[in-house]
């Protein structure tokens, strides 16, 4: 198990390398003179060259890179040109709360997805089967920035039920959470139902039925536990996939997140801001299905990894 | 086969666009601002009192444009990542997969929030970056199938037989691999119409006037209170599009590969 995760995050490294190779590229491959990107178009001959010299713009591309990893591993990540402020502080703010809702929406989607997919595999071809089904697929198919504002309109406009946006208590993210997690419930639902009718047909279970173990127990106690396996790995895909969908919901619920931040970021052109917030979801992203093949390999001592 | 209707159904009306649609999809009479539903606009009009009906007929050209664009740029990159990698091995596999474990390492919408940032908004970059997000699963799937296949009895009996590489590739592996690439190419038309008109709806894609699903409803937000309907239209537009494509990309893995089949 050590020598897995030792294994597993040395292989991380290439990818967190490519990552940042990507992010640093980012301002490459804006058109123009990346000093003048940074500094503004009214720069005056004297500020490009401070901060040629800053940003080691003058040096060969390799170097640079080497420079710019060099201190994003020390977690800093350059000043935002419009609120010249450090990267890594306006990160720090707004990166709570995506996380906070990712994790939410994967909480309530979690709940959703393997009550339906359970009903779904327990009741075969029946009516609430083929619902589930059904549902599932519009769930995948919503545009989450579609249904955002559909359920502001019913739940907040029409109903006064809860706030359309904004911060503060829980039922501000009650929303948000709901429609964020929409398309993952659908995954997880869909996961969960081909997980629970591979493992009903296992022989332990028709051993559990013919002992006289209750439906109830059969289910819950033998073939959910089970089955949980391949879904937890969907848990874990999902999450990060929230953190991508939370750049929509962020935006459609005027939420501070860190999606609205690289959105602001693109429009403003500050590439700082853009290249940080990149790096951080992508690195993220990375290490929660790192936990995830972790969590894996810990509660299924079936899988050897050596 | 609902699926398949569907997208014949959005296909037909992304090609008579202009013939279907009863007004001018950029031209609106501003007496007529925000109407509801009538019978001279039946989907009602929009804040500069264009017609939404045209608009949303209209913008199925868009879509279809940006997703054949996308999906057959994606297609191309893929199929020769994943041949190179799948056929050859070694280093070009290595080197070609740790690529693709990067480009997987920006989750959901953020490869393509990437490349708007760096290349700018609009229709063409839409397309690109599009493509490149879906690169790594199209380029994933041929190198699987490629891998699977290249072990095969017949492909070795070809290899005992003398042929070479290119018509092992073309004669044997390619057209094996044909079923799940079909599957992928439906189900990734639908993936990035969510992708697009994200972007657009951001305001990073596909820019107003345009009657662009996304950029309709991001326009419509405004007016989402006195005028649910010109928001309602495109989203609906957008989800039916895109469960069509879901739904044929699940039919045709049913009826290609019955292996899969339950």
């Amino acid at each position: 198990m050590v020598t897995y995760v030792a294994r597993r995050l040395i292989l991380l490294l290439p990818v967190l390398i490519g990552v940042s190779l990507v992010s640093f590229g980012l301002l490459q491959l804006v058109p123009g003179d990346p000093a003048l990107i940074l500094a503004g178009e009214e720069a005056t001959e004297e500020v490009l060259t401070r901060i040629r010299h800053e940003y080691g713009l003058n040096q060969p591309l390799p170097v640079q890179f080497l420079a710019y990893l060099r201190h994003a591993v020390a977690g800093d990540l350059g000043i935002s040109i419009q609120s010249r402020q450090p990267v890594a502080t306006l990160l720090a703010q707004r990166f709570p709360f995506t996380l906070k809702l990712a994790f939410l929406a994967i909480l309530v989607s979690a709940i959703l997805g393997v009550i339906a997919g359970v009903v779904a595999a327990t009741r075969r071809n029946s009516t609430l089967d083929l619902a589930a089904l059904l549902g599932s697929l519009v769930g995948i198919s919503l545009p989450i920035f579609w249904l955002g504002l559909l359920a502001i309109l019913i739940f907040s406009v029409k109903l006064r039920w809860l706030p359309a946006g904004g911060t503060g208590t829980l039922a501000h993210l009650i929303l948000p959470a709901l429609v964020l997690g929409a398309a993952s419930s659908a995954v997880i639902a869909r996961t969960t139902r081909a997980s629970m009718l591979e493992v009903l047909r296992q022989d332990y279970v028709r051993t559990a039925r013919a002992k006289g173990v209750g439906e109830r127990v059969v289910i819950y106690r033998h073939a959910l536990k089970n089955a949980m396996i391949p879904i937890l790995t969907v848990f874990g895909l999902e999450f990060g996939y929230n953190l991508g969908g939370a750049v929509l919901t962020e935006t459609v619920f005027s939420l501070p997140g860190v999606g609205r931040l690289i959105v602001e970021g693109i429009f403003a052109r500050d590439y700082p801001v853009v290249q940080g917030a990149l790096l951080l979801v992508a690195t993220t992203f990375v290490l929660v299905n790192l936990l995830t093949d972790v969590a894996y390999a810990f509660f299924d001592p079936r899988i050897r990894y050596d | 086969m609902a699926g398949g209707l569907i997208v014949t159904l959005f296909v037909a009306v992304a090609l008579l666009a202009p013939i279907l649609a009863p007004y001018e999809p950029l031209r609106g009479q501003l007496d007529q601002r925000l109407m509801p539903p009538s019978a001279g606009h039946w989907l009602g009009t929009d804040e500069l009192g264009r017609d939404v009906l045209s608009r949303v007929l209209y913008g199925a050209r868009i879509s279809l444009e940006i997703q054949l664009g996308a999906v057959v740029l994606a297609l191309a990159v893929g199929l020769a990542l994943g041949l190179v990698a799948g056929y050859i091995g070694r280093w070009p596999d290595l080197l070609i997969m740790r690529v693709i474990d990067v480009m997987m390492a920006f989750p959901g919408i953020f490869l393509a929030l990437a490349i708007i940032a760096a290349l700018g908004t609009g229709l063409a970059n839409v397309i690109i970056a599009g493509a490149i997000s879906l690169v790594p699963q199209f380029a994933r799937v041929v190198r699987g199938s490629i891998l699977t296949l290249r072990e095969k009895e017949f492909v070795e009996a070809a290899r005992a037989l003398g042929e070479g590489d290119v018509i092992i590739i073309v004669r044997y592996l390619l057209p094996n691999s044909l079923a799940p690439i079909i599957v992928q190419t439906s189900l990734r038309m639908a993936t990035v119409l969510l992708t697009a008109s994200g972007l657009s709806f951001l305001g990073l894609g596909v820019q107003p006037p345009s009657p662009e699903w996304g950029a309709m409803l991001s326009n419509a937000r405004t007016y989402m209170i006195t005028a649910p309907h010109v928001a309602a239209v495109p989203g609906l537009a957008i989800m039916l599009v895109v469960l069509g494509f879901n739904l044929l990309g699940d039919g045709l893995r049913d009826a290609l590969d019955p292996r899969l089949r339950e």
